[in-house]
């Protein structure tokens, strides 16, 4: 890293107030080119918020941004796409029904405009495809894609309109380890070519490993730039919450007596487009047991859930809950049972976005005392309880009259936990339940999930995060094209065997 | 019954089809604009009354069909503007502001006519653009008599399907405005101004809106009634879903409802059973029905009748 160049991209003394919240507060940041600079912070620190000033999204309150040592204003994308920024969103900014190349084109003026040559531009994409060595087909609608080769066209997205500096805004919370492997192979590539980046993500290690320099922010102000050669995962922990974390939680054997809570037999289940996903599964979960469920996305596990959950109907099979058979039934029959869904994409399915996070908090059980009485909704009431879980489950702000669109990524994850931990349930089916969340947030989604298992819950936990499932499970099935592939008790667990199985290996 | 089945009475029939399904293809051709740009503008029936209504001024005062055509886009773009400034600027219901335009439309209709031809409830003829009878084309048996001895304003209308496709899929404008519709704030991300596009769209959509009018009264009655638009906004409305957003679809459903328009009028002529009232109703129950049977299979775009406003979050 050198010091003395001046640098691709200088913010300064950036300050951005929301309403209750200062989520930028004097920030100093700077990228120099053939740099990958990562930015790391707690939930709602406000590394999105900078960024999205950056991109010309959010207008900063106060504060300058220089490029290559120019002062620029940046108003709008158009403005940051001028001046060479390119950003990846933690949400993709993609037209779902376009396909790859109009995704790609959209916004830019290509030979022949006004007329789009349609031609011409896949030609011309395909060919960009080609350089970085991705897999995409340029004609494909994106909506077809998986969500790693989404991020890819993204990433042309940028390249493609002449970015040289390339903001990623948690870009492996999405991918598989695999594709984390190929992203930073091309990131490497981009640094070596002289493009500036700057990476956002909440897993230390590959922080660690990737970045030339960290960042680190806490409640809106920077604390620290350091270097990864002069810091440790624990370090960094600490350096971001203000504490010191716990990656390893304790996990005592179960002591009270077992017997199955959850018990799916023969199920099969299709696809949207008919095709069987689920393909014969039988599972038993008991009190007091996490039983993971680890295995490359897209192998059958959201149909699976849906089908625990009711939101989707098997075509075979039986599920039954704690010896009653719940096959068919309505989600509201079967969340009434006891069944705790933390889902995995929380803003189409956890939350809704449009409501406060009390309204949030509510939703199963709005209907009832304390909440409503004599058929109307007590507001006083569900404040107060709301903003006890706010509290308990540290949702920052700690204001439950914000709308749930309002927080950010992993503070949106909590206020589903909030909701569904608190009622407790019998039985807990968690998939990604902490993708997007920083590391103490995750601390705390792990010690709530041990926590209800201690006091006798079933935990059906699905995670494309193997280190997150071998730490918890005391059961880890491995789940491959719709079948169990192979299943093992936590003191069996054998690393190597696991990821074979999860490649649809065969091992005897 | 065999009336029905000569050869002149289907050309006639078809041949008033046609010409009754221009104003609800170009209304439709202006509405689908407007909605991929993620507008839904129910105010095209407003739009399409003082257009008509307007075309007959121009017309009357300058004693020219094109002068009246040309106030009548005029008008439809100012309505086309209005709709802009409220949904977009301020952020309004798309809905409640394209209900109020069409109330505004009908008061101020009535006003300004009865201002300028007093209370007989119409207007004397003014001029009009008459048939056009296309040489060769309209020497074709039956196809020729049917499509190609129309008026002005009608060739128009067919003549801006292909027109409209093109722009909204082979151009990078209409690539931005389908971005706009389905994804505003990704489109944004990409440098797309969604604010200038989707008032581009509606006023275009305003426009052609106020054209649809002209046909009503420079083409098809040659003078102006109260209330002559009399719903076709709304079955234009239909007449986008029910071609799944798309040209060519709008066409084919505006083609069905004018030829539906057209035998309920000769129907109500030959037969003395139904009550011509009930024979009325059959362009608006065929709506209905169209629209039931296209339920569930259309995809309107993603972002249609939602507000975009750049800094709040979210999907
Ligand atoms: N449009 C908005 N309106 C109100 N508050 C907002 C808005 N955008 C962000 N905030 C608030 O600003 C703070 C910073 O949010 P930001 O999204 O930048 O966090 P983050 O560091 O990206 O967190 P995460 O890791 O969870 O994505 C949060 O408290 C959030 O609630
Ligand atoms: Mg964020």
């Amino acid at each position: 890293m050198t010091t003395d160049k001046i640098p691709l991209l200088e913010m300064r003394e950036i300050t951005k107030r929301f309403p209750g919240i200062l989520a930028n507060d004097h920030i100093n940041f700077s990228v120099y080119a053939g740099e990958i600079h990562s930015l790391l912070g707690e939930n709602g620190a406000g590394k999105s918020t900078l960024m999205n000033i950056l991109y010309g999204l959010v207008a900063p309150d106060s504060g300058k941004v220089f490029v290559r040592g120019k002062e620029v204003r940046i108003h709008s994308p158009l403005d940051a796409i001028d001046k060479g920024i390119g950003m990846v969103h933690q949400h993709f900014m993609l037209v779902d029904r376009l396909s790859v190349v109009e995704n790609v084109v959209i916004g830019t003026k290509p030979p022949g405009y006004p007329a789009f040559r349609k031609e011409a531009a896949v030609k011309r994409i395909s060919q960009l495809i080609e350089e970085y060595g991705f897999d995409i087909d340029a004609l494909m609608p994106v909506h077809l894609l998986s969500v790693g080769q989404q991020q890819r066209v993204e990433i042309i997205k940028a390249l493609y309109r002449g970015a040289d500096l390339l903001i990623l805004d948690e870009p492996t919370a999405v991918l598989t380890p695999p594709e984390v492997v190929d992203l930073f192979r091309l990131l490497r590539n981009l640094r070596q070519a002289g493009h500036g980046i700057i990476f956002i993500s909440h897993k230390l290690n590959e922080t660690l490993e990737n970045s030339d320099q960290i960042t680190v922010i806490r409640q809106g102000k920077v604390v620290n730039t350091v270097l990864p050669q002069n810091i440790d995962r624990a370090g960094l922990a600490s350096l971001m919450v203000g504490r010191d974390v716990l990656f390893d939680l304790p996990h005592p054997p179960y002591s009270g007596k077992q017997h199955a809570v959850l018990n799916i037999q023969n199920l099969k289940v299709l696809d949207d487009r008919k095709i069987e996903a689920v393909k014969d599964i039988s599972i038993e979960v008991c009190n007091g047991e996490v039983f993971g469920i680890a295995g490359v996305d897209g192998n059958g596990q959201s149909e699976l859930v849906e089908a625990l959950t009711g939101l989707r109907q098997g075509t075979g099979g039986k599920i039954m809950l704690g010896g009653v058979e719940i096959t068919g039934k309505s989600p509201g029959e079967i969340l009434a049972q006891g069944v705790a869904h933390i889902p995995e994409d929380r803003q189409v399915r956890g939350l809704v976005m449009g409501f406060r996070v009390d309204e949030n908090l509510i939703l199963h059980d709005y209907g009832r005392p304390p909440f409503t009485r004599r058929g109307l909704l007590q507001h006083k009431e569900i404040y107060r309880w709301a903003r006890q879980r706010a509290q308990d489950f540290d949702i920052r702000p700690p204001e439950p009259r914000l709308q749930a669109r309002q927080l950010s990524g992993g503070n949106q994850q909590k206020v589903v936990l909030a909701r569904e931990l608190t009622k407790n349930p019998r039985l807990i089916i968690a998939v990604p339940p902490t993708r997007g969340l920083d590391v103490g947030a995750t601390e705390y989604v792990h010690r709530a999930l041990l926590d209800a298992r201690a006091n006798g819950a079933a935990v059906l936990l699905v995670s494309t995060e193997l280190e997150e499932v071998l730490s918890l499970s005391d059961t880890v099935a491995v789940m491959y094209e719709g079948r169990i592939v192979g299943t093992m008790q936590r003191d069996e667990i054998d690393i190597t065997r696991i990821g074979l199985l999860m490649g649809g290996g065969h091992v005897d | 019954m065999e009336v029905l089945f000569t050869s002149d009475f289907l050309i006639n029939l078809f041949s008033a089809g046609v010409r009754l399904a221009a104003p609800l293809l170009m209304a439709a051709l202006g509405e689908i604009i407007a909605e991929r740009s993620g507008l839904l503008n129910i105010g095209i029936e407003g739009a399409i009354l003082l257009g008509a209504l307007f075309a007959v001024f121009g017309s009357d005062f300058s004693g020219s069909p094109w002068v009246g055509a040309l106030s009548a886009i005029l008008t439809g773009a100012a309505l086309g503007l209005v709709f802009a400034f409220i949904t977009v600027t301020l952020g309004g219901d798309q809905v409640v502001t394209g209900t109020a335009i069409n109330i505004l439309a009908l008061g101020l209709s009535t006003y300004l006519f009865r201002l300028a031809y007093g209370l007989e409830g119409f207007s004397h003829e003014v001029e009009f653009f008459r048939p056009l009878a296309i040489p060769l084309l309209s020497e074709i048996p039956f196809i020729g008599p049917i499509f190609f001895k129309q008026s002005f304003l009608v060739y128009l209308a067919f003549i801006f399907v292909p027109v409209v496709a093109y722009y909204l899929f082979r151009t990078m404008w209409g690539l931005s405005l389908r971005a706009a519709g389905d994804h505003p704030r990704a489109a944004d991300t990409m440098g797309i101004n969604v604010a200038r596009t989707r008032y581009v769209a509606v006023t275009i959509g305003g426009m052609l809106a106020g054209l649809a009018g002209s046909i009503l009264t420079l083409s098809h009655l040659n003078i102006f009634v109260e209330n002559i638009s009399a719903g076709r906004g709304f079955i234009a409305l239909a007449a986008v879903v029910f071609g799944q957003w798309n040209p060519a679809g709008a066409m084919f459903s505006a083609l069905l409802f004018g030829i539906a328009d057209a035998l309920q009028l000769r129907l109500q002529t030959i037969s003395n059973v139904l009550p011509y009232q009930l024979l009325a109703t059959i362009p608006y129950i065929l709506t209905v029905l169209a629209l039931v049977g296209v339920v569930g299979r259309a995809y309107p775009p993603k972002a249609l009748g939602k507000p975009y406003l750049r800094e709040e979050r979210g999907s």
